[in-house]
């Protein structure tokens, strides 16, 4: 399972607007390019990236070859109830990775 | 008064110091990167080399080899045992009769203490228990041993790093020494402080360690590199070390 670095604050207030932020490892291998030999390497991107907040979709994403390795993103939600926050990504070779993080909202 | 004005010179002239570059001029990488990519450095949520870090914390508690021992089973709490370590190597090892880099460290660790098969150099997982070990020492000075016994491979990096080499016979020193500041290809030449390492370079889209990015300059100028984990190449970090004593950690560093 690769690593992912996800930055959530661990309590808000009802109302308050929080900076989430993921970072996860992966190589996003475009496909285009050629190793030594010549051979060309087959693509291994990242496809979707999605973030739930109680089931609800807050921020969803289609990655693209462009886009490069060890993708990062940043964006803003608004903190309305306590609950969990679910990360996804989603990409070539079956790659799938869930993490979640917890959020107290006072 | 003339005394009061005195000391309130130097002091500020100690504050410009902190805030660009050592007060002797000296300039790590990260004083010539962007703003965007020093900001990337800056912030632990943002910086990839980080990504590197949490791998190797889980390697470091990872039991490992015929004895099943992890690098936690013998040094315990890696903050305490790893601190300023980073900032020591590399260093001159008695039984070898030359100097180790850290990354050779952790491997001469894994195979006579762990009793694992060596992993191979430059393999992800090297670089990130690297990473982890040197991120340990982030802010801490470089602080080279003073051990007589480095100082003939001292020398010797310090005379590879004068000599010309390659099909453009260019030296490491008339870039790095002679021309810092100034661009090669639309690139600023830095100094060649080796303050962050294993960096994260944008280029790679991964994390290296030094030995990758004096191999990346050596087939820059278009001369044949030396294989990892060659002693030239230990050696011309042991002069370098040397050269940067004094300059803060800041691995896992971003740089273009």
């Amino acid at each position: 399972m690769a690593r992912a670095l996800i930055k959530v604050p661990p309590s808000a207030r009802r109302g308050e607007v929080i900076e989430i932020r993921a970072l996860i490892a992966h190589p996003m291998e475009t496909g285009y390019r050629l190793d030594a030999t010549g051979r060309p390497l087959p693509r291994d991107i990242l496809r979707r990236f999605s973030c739930r907040y109680n089931g609800e979709l807050v921020v969803g994403a289609e990655l693209h070859p462009a886009v490069a390795a060890n993708p990062y993103f940043a964006f803003s939600a608004i903190a309305t109830e306590s609950g969990t926050l679910t990360f996804t990504w989603e990409g070539d070779n079956g790659f799938a990775q869930t993490e979640t993080v917890l959020l107290a909202v006072t | 008064m003339t005394r009061a004005a005195t000391v309130l010179v130097v002091a500020c002239v100690a504050l410009a110091g902190a805030a660009d570059g050592a007060a002797d001029g000296r300039r790590t990488g990260f004083d010539d990167l962007s703003p965007a990519t020093q900001a990337m450095q800056r912030d632990d949520a943002q910086n990839p080399g980080m990504l590197w870090v949490a791998e190797g914390e889980a390697l470091w508690k990872r039991k490992d080899g015929t004895r099943d021992l992890s690098c936690a089973s013998c040094h315990g709490d890696v903050a305490a045992a790893m601190r300023g370590v980073a900032a020591r190597y590399p260093a001159f090892d008695p039984t070898l009769g030359h100097p180790v880099d850290l990354g050779q460290r952790i491997e001469q660790c894994r195979r006579e203490r762990q009793g694992a098969p060596p992993r191979s150099t430059e393999s992800a997982e090297l670089v990130a228990l690297e990473t982890y070990v040197a991120h340990q020492s982030r802010g801490l000075p470089i602080a080279p041993p003073s051990d007589p016994r480095l100082a003939p491979f001292v020398d010797r990096g310090r005379t590879l790093w004068r000599q010309r080499i390659g099909q453009l016979d260019l030296a490491c020193a008339q870039c790095h020494d002679d021309n810092p500041g100034r661009r090669v290809g639309g690139s600023v030449i830095p100094q060649g402080h080796p303050t962050g390492y294993p960096i994260y370079r944008l280029e790679w889209q991964s994390a290296g360690t030094l030995q990758r990015r004096l191999r990346a300059c050596m087939s820059g100028v278009r001369a044949e590199p030396y294989p990892y984990g060659a002693p030239e190449l230990v050696d011309l970090e042991a002069y370098l070390a040397q050269r940067a004593a004094g300059l803060a950690i800041d691995t896992p560093a971003v740089r273009p």
